[in-house]
């Protein structure tokens, strides 16, 4: 499999259609795929299943897509910083599936991974275990959990080569690696492009063998807030 | 020195030299001001084990710890994805997790993610750190906004986890699970037993050291 770069996020992103699942990398804004994000807010796409630790914050990256009320259900852990998610939720507009990020981030790379399920401690005992099956392993309990896989995965790398081959830049790794792993077609955004061999073998976080497209970041998060880079 | 930066300075006391630590969001945060940077390690679960603070002309923006502030990195730092960092917490590998609690009970239960009444929507790590953490210390004020104990008999508020607290460090006092409960260890200057036993519904005993100090 060879990979795509493309120079046209508007055109790729057609590849999430109507009903899909779609994994979203990113710690709040830090390692968030933001013209990828940017061109999912102006694509007719509705009814999406959204996998990623937070639906943005109000009105800006995934927080865009709630408003314009193309999403139906959102998986992550951490939805607060995004008030209007639980104004979506409490009027029946928006499903949520809250998950402790350890559970959250073991069931991406589950999915990734080949792994149905798992058995965690997390959780066990609490609000969120409600509902979950549990198993004693050597004298401990533990919970369920599914993994989770995507039609698409949205992830944010720093830089990238030729062949598809990723490396990530200190804390915007988070969520992308494994998200990379866990979705049917695969769309990386990087800073930079460069030629196969030039990425040492030893750096390289992401094979190649994840990842379907490239394009370059139009959209950046600096000191002073989101840019564009033109 | 303001009550948060007294009870930072406490729980900073209490770590071993040398220990992997994780630290959770408000008081928890400022425990790094009291720590010799050259014999701890830090590690935040959005992926990074060696934090430091940072300069305000070196923020990197893309340099996060996970209450989303920009931090620096330490010699000899290491940057990991999502899934591994949460290894290392419920993996047991993170000595010791110090957080901020809502309420902790008499069965040493914590809670600190979620309060009834309000939209919950989110968990972030804190389910992970208190079940994987070696150690687990809670930092908080003694009592809430409006004067109600925070260290009480049984959490009303929905608990994090069935693992339990080690040490409850506050404005007014310290505790540690000792056997089969809690055992008041130490007294903030100026804070008696009777402070802390007018504004505490959980249950403790006092530790034989400080009645013995206490009754000269």
């Amino acid at each position: 499999m060879t990979v795509s770069i493309i120079n046209d996020a508007l055109r790729e992103i057609t590849r999430v259609q109507t009903g899909d699942t779609v994994m979203v990398g990113g710690f709040g804004l830090v390692g968030s795929p933001l013209t990828l994000i940017d061109a999912l807010t102006k694509h007719d796409a509705s009814e999406l299943t959204i996998i990623s630790n937070n639906v943005g914050e109000t009105g800006k990256g995934l927080g865009i897509l709630l408003q314009q009320g193309k999403l139906k259900k959102a998986v992550g852990s951490y939805f607060t910083s995004n008030r209007e998610v639980a104004q979506w939720y409490n009027e029946g507009k928006l499903e949520l599936e809250l998950l402790p990020q350890g559970t959250f981030s073991e069931a991406i790379r589950a999915g990734g991974a080949g792994i149905g399920g798992f058995y965690t401690k997390t959780a066990v005992g609490t609000d969120l275990a409600k509902g979950k099956e549990t198993k004693d392993i050597d004298g401990e309990t533990y919970l369920l959990e599914k993994a989770l896989k995507a039609d698409v995965a949205l992830v944010r790398a720093w830089k990238a080569d030729t062949k598809g081959n990723l490396v990530y830049y200190k804390t915007a790794r988070n969520f992308n690696p494994i998200m990379a792993s866990a979705a049917k077609y695969v769309i990386a955004e990087v800073d930079e492009i460069v030629e196969e061999g030039e990425l040492s073998p030893e750096e390289i976080a992401t094979p190649h063998l994840y990842v379907d497209s490239l394009i370059k970041s139009q959209l950046i998060l600096t000191k002073e807030g989101v840019i564009d880079r033109e | 020195m303001s009550k948060k930066e007294m009870i930072a300075k406490k729980a900073a006391e209490e770590l071993a030299p040398h220990s992997i630590i994780n630290l959770g969001i408000g008081i928890p945060t400022l425990v790094a001001n009291y720590l010799d940077k050259d014999k701890y390690y830090l590690h935040t679960e959005n992926g990074l084990l060696g934090v430091t603070s940072v300069e305000e002309e070196d923020i990197d923006p893309l340099l996060v710890n996970a209450g989303k502030l920009p931090v620096g990195e330490a010699v000899g730092a290491s940057y990991f994805h999502s899934a591994d960092s949460f290894a290392m917490i419920r993996g047991g590998h993170v000595d010791t997790a110090i957080l901020g609690a809502l309420q902790v009970d008499s069965n040493g239960h914590v809670a600190n993610w979620a309060i009834p009444g309000k939209d919950i929507i989110g968990v972030g790590g804190a389910m992970d750190l208190l079940v994987g953490a070696k150690q687990i210390i809670i930092t908080t004020n003694h009592v809430s906004k409006d004067g109600s104990p925070k260290l009480v008999d049984e959490c009303s508020y929905p608990i994090t986890s069935n693992r339990r607290a080690d040490i409850i460090i506050t404005d007014m006092a310290t505790f540690k699970w000792k056997n089969d409960g809690y055992e008041l260890t130490e007294l903030i200057d100026g804070t008696s037993l009777k402070d802390v036993e007018e504004n505490t519904t959980l249950s403790y005993r006092v530790s034989e050291k400080l009645l013995q100090k206490e009754s000269k």
